[in-house]
């Protein structure tokens, strides 16, 4: 059990930090995402060191060592820093997985890892004599310039401002100072009160004084920033050791709205004379206008404090958010959850049971007990499985790493945008979506998207960008895959599939149904015929994954423009609102989110499987005839369903229309695996058996049964309703 | 009762009890305030009874000089405790808090 807590837990550490590494990328350093990265790599050798997994916390060491000299601004990160720490995280995956498999002691890939401790230890080797610690300001230190002036103080110096929060957080700044106290001498201390406002807005339980110190001590660097451990995230701590650098004091002058003032304390406590001041403020003018229009120079003296004053702010609010998260979840195991929600599901059956029972006693006051534990049982149902759904963030949050290491491999420019992230579906389908999800997004950057000079060529901006879409639509979820690279060639696929005997020429076919072609088994095995050829596994077996969740994937694509790929998947896979209807004496129960109308057939003119309605033709399908019902004595007269899957409609003919129900959806057994007009069975309030329907296969049934009719009028039939 | 106000030399003077820290200090705040804006011209603070003083008590001891600087008056604090002196020793605000401050001897 532990065990999992710690593999999981590791995953989202790794997520994080991998999210954090391209934050950094994409942004440009900061301090908040190499804390993060910091956070998460230190967290997960914690957590493997408690259970002894060794393999782990040595080669988690090395990173953090690492991370930790970038955090103390020793080191910068660069391009190569990055691709490399990915890989460590990618390893440090792979050691988790390890774990998970109960093989901890078993290196995964002994030279991978040589190769990655090298190229870690390349980093840790000369040791920065002069450092400057910024626990939480290191975008505020520009200062890379070594002007190798050295001050004469041999004191240390310290620059504390705390956060407004740090005293609602029950942090006093004055026994961290005692504390300081203990370890050395003060030799000056002044505090500042410039952040104080007017006594209106002064919030008394808010902190507004900052410190600088000036203190001796044989101590080190380390004891020093370990005496503000506790209070690190809640203030800004600069550290400079004895004979720094002028350039670090420059740093540290830099950051204060009023330079000279804190000149002045420096001279004060002696950390700087009078005339290494002079120095530096002279020193700081020549960069300033030396490097710097004015212009420049006059946004960064307004914009440095009000820089400091968002960082506080967002850590102040990443600091509630954090709280709020911890209130918020519980962790759950999943088979504890799959428990309730099949106990659900035998509730909403018995519940059924109930209600027919209390119709055949016509006791009212029963029916009517029965009528609200049957809503009540409808909550408890929806409740339990919003319990399930997890936003679709959880797939997506994998593509922006293997976008840019696609990209990258492919030499082409790639910009990903998520939308849509928020969106929920039930977690069985996240594990099952990743996977083909995967195949087309690399389907699209390497086939879609065209080369940077070929988009130049084509008159289109030379970077490609990539969509991931994700939005409820009628009781699916819907997912796409856009690419704005060079859309399918329809000609090329439809000579391919001749050539592969997969349709016969004389066939006209629309538009998707041709691009539905790439999706056929055989298809895909062919060398780059099409420009979403694939990599080893095919379209189809995308297709057959996403069928198996009951999914369907259309293709929709303008060449020269782009391809988008779009995913319908139903909303759970547990339990549906059904409608009932009766063929024979056999109930069936059709998804009622699929529902549109229910009509009277006698009243419409039908031929050949197509009933005239309001004047547009629909094909439909009769139930009695598709599973070789008997007819029965008494004819009713039949009534037509009509339903519709993504953009297409069909009718199913039924005998008789029972009303909603509640199902619970039973998987069919093994034999009835090849049935592809049924997606599963239910038990009815009176114990029977009733068969779903699967409306996607029908419709497609219903459009392709008359086959003696021209090919050409079958598909013209597929009336397209947006 | 953590203040008690009486008159000392002709004006108002407030009587510190007991802890002046995060937990009372934002009733603290209101009532020493207010005593500063009914004081004709000067307060008198008085400190001997204070037995704990933290940041949060701090920062009020500097936002009434402020504030009566701002209303041009004046606040003195007299009668320092130990509890009072050591926190103003650390934080070297003897000088801001601009009052004299009876040093104990040798320290």
């Amino acid at each position: 059990m532990a065990r999992d807590a710690l593999v999981q837990e590791s995953r989202e550490l790794l997520a994080a930090m991998e999210n954090a590494l391209l934050e950094i990328e994409a942004e440009g350093v900061n301090a908040e995402a190499v804390n993060a990265i910091f956070r998460a790599a230190h967290t997960i050798k914690g957590s493997a060191g408690l259970f002894a997994f060794n393999l782990i916390v040595s080669f988690t060491h090395i990173v953090e060592s690492v991370l930790d000299r970038v955090r103390n601004n020793e080191l910068t990160v660069d391009d190569a820093m990055l691709s490399l720490l990915l890989n460590c995280g990618d390893y440090i995956g792979a050691l988790v997985d390890a774990i998970e498999h109960k093989r901890e002691n078993d290196e995964p890939n002994i030279a991978r890892r040589t190769e990655l401790e090298n190229a870690l230890n390349a980093y840790l080797e000369p040791p920065a004599t002069t450092v400057t610690v910024t626990a939480a300001e290191a975008e505020e230190s520009p200062v890379e310039v070594e002007t190798g002036h050295r001050v004469g103080s041999d004191n240390w110096h310290l620059s504390l401002r705390f956060l407004p929060d740090v005293l609602r957080n029950g942090l006093d700044p004055i026994p961290f100072l005692h504390y300081l106290a203990a370890l050395g001498r003060i030799v000056y201390l002044h505090t500042l009160t410039d952040a104080m406002p007017v006594a209106e807005l002064m919030d008394a339980e808010s902190c507004y004084l900052g410190f600088e110190i000036d203190f001796q001590t044989e101590a080190d660097r380390k004891t020093i920033e370990g005496v503000f451990e506790f209070v690190r995230d809640d203030a800004h701590i600069r550290i400079l050791p004895p004979h720094s650098k002028i350039d670090e004091y420059i740093g540290l002058i830099n950051t204060m709205p009023d330079p000279g003032r804190l000149g002045e304390i420096l001279v004060a406590g002696g950390a700087l004379t009078q005339h290494e001041l002079e120095q530096v403020l002279s020193e700081q003018q020549e960069k300033a206008i030396g490097q710097k229009p004015i212009g420049a120079l006059l946004v960064e003296h307004q914009v440095v404090p009000e820089a400091v004053v968002t960082a506080a702010l967002s850590r102040q609010k990443q600091h509630e958010d954090k709280k709020a998260h911890e209130q918020k979840f519980i962790k759950v195991e999943v088979s504890k959850l799959d428990a309730l929600i099949d106990l659900v599901g035998e509730l909403v059956i018995a519940g059924a049971a109930a209600t027919v029972v209390a119709q055949r006693k016509k006791d009212s006051t029963f029916e009517e007990a029965s009528q609200t534990i049957s809503t009540l049982v409808e909550h408890i149902r929806d409740a339990a499985l919003t319990l399930r759904m997890v936003p679709i963030g959880e797939v997506f949050q994998r593509f922006p790493r293997v976008v840019r290491d696609i990209s990258r491999e492919l030499g082409k420019e790639i910009e990903l945008v998520v939308t849509g992230a928020d969106t929920e579906l039930d977690k069985s389908m996240v594990e099952k979506l990743s996977d083909p999800l995967m195949h087309i997004v690399r389907n699209a950057m390497d086939h879609g998207i065209e080369a940077t000079d070929a988009r130049v060529v084509a008159g289109k901006s030379p970077g490609g960008t990539l969509r991931l879409n994700a939005y409820h639509e009628s009781g699916s979820v819907v997912i796409e895959v856009s690419d704005d690279g060079r859309g399918l060639n329809r000609e090329r696929i439809l000579s391919k599939a001749i050539e592969r005997g997969l349709v016969s020429p004389d066939q006209i076919l629309t538009e998707s149904e041709i691009y539905r072609l790439i999706f056929e088994a055989g298809f895909s095995t062919a060398e780059q015929v099409t420009n979403l050829s694939g990599r080893g596994v095919g379209m189809d077996v995308v297709k057959k994954n996403i069928e198996s969740l009951r999914g369907d994937v259309e293709i929709l694509s303008v060449e020269g423009q782009g391809t988008t790929v779009r995913i319908r998947l139903p909303l759970t896979l547990a339990i549906i609102d059904g409608f009932q209807v009766m063929v024979s004496d056999a109930v069936f129960v059709i998804p009622l989110e699929m529902v549109i109308e229910c009509v009277d057939l006698s009243s419409h003119e039908a031929r050949h499987n197509i009933v005239k309605l309001r004047g547009e033709p629909l094909p439909f399908v009769r139930l009695r005839e598709l599973f070789e019902l008997p007819l029965l004595q008494h004819s009713e007269r039949e009534s037509l369903v009509v339903v519709q899957y993504g953009q297409q409609r069909a009718g199913l003919v039924v005998d008789r229309l029972l009303g909603e129900f509640q199902a619970v959806i039973k998987p069919l057994g093994e034999l009835f695996q090849n049935t592809k007009t049924l997606s599963g069975s239910t038990i009815l309030g009176d114990g029977r058996v009733a068969l779903i329907l699967d409306v996607a296969h029908l419709i497609q049934q219903a459009s392709h049964l008359p086959t003696h009719l021209p090919a050409s009028k079958t598909a013209g039939l597929l009336s397209n309703q947006k | 009762m953590p203040i008690s106000e009486q008159t000392r030399d002709g004006h108002p003077l407030a009587l510190l009890m007991g802890g002046f820290t995060i937990f009372e200090i934002a009733e603290l705040k209101d009532a020493l305030l207010h005593a500063l804006h009914m004081a004709p011209d000067t307060l008198e603070i008085d400190l001997s009874g204070v037995e704990e003083l933290d940041t949060s008590g701090v920062q009020v001891l500097l936002l009434l000089k402020q504030e009566a600087a701002r209303l041009q008056k004046s606040v003195h604090y007299s009668r320092h405790s130990p509890a009072v002196l050591a926190v103003i020793d650390l934080l070297n605000l003897a000088g801001t808090l601009g009052d004299p401050v009876l040093m104990p001897n040798g320290s």
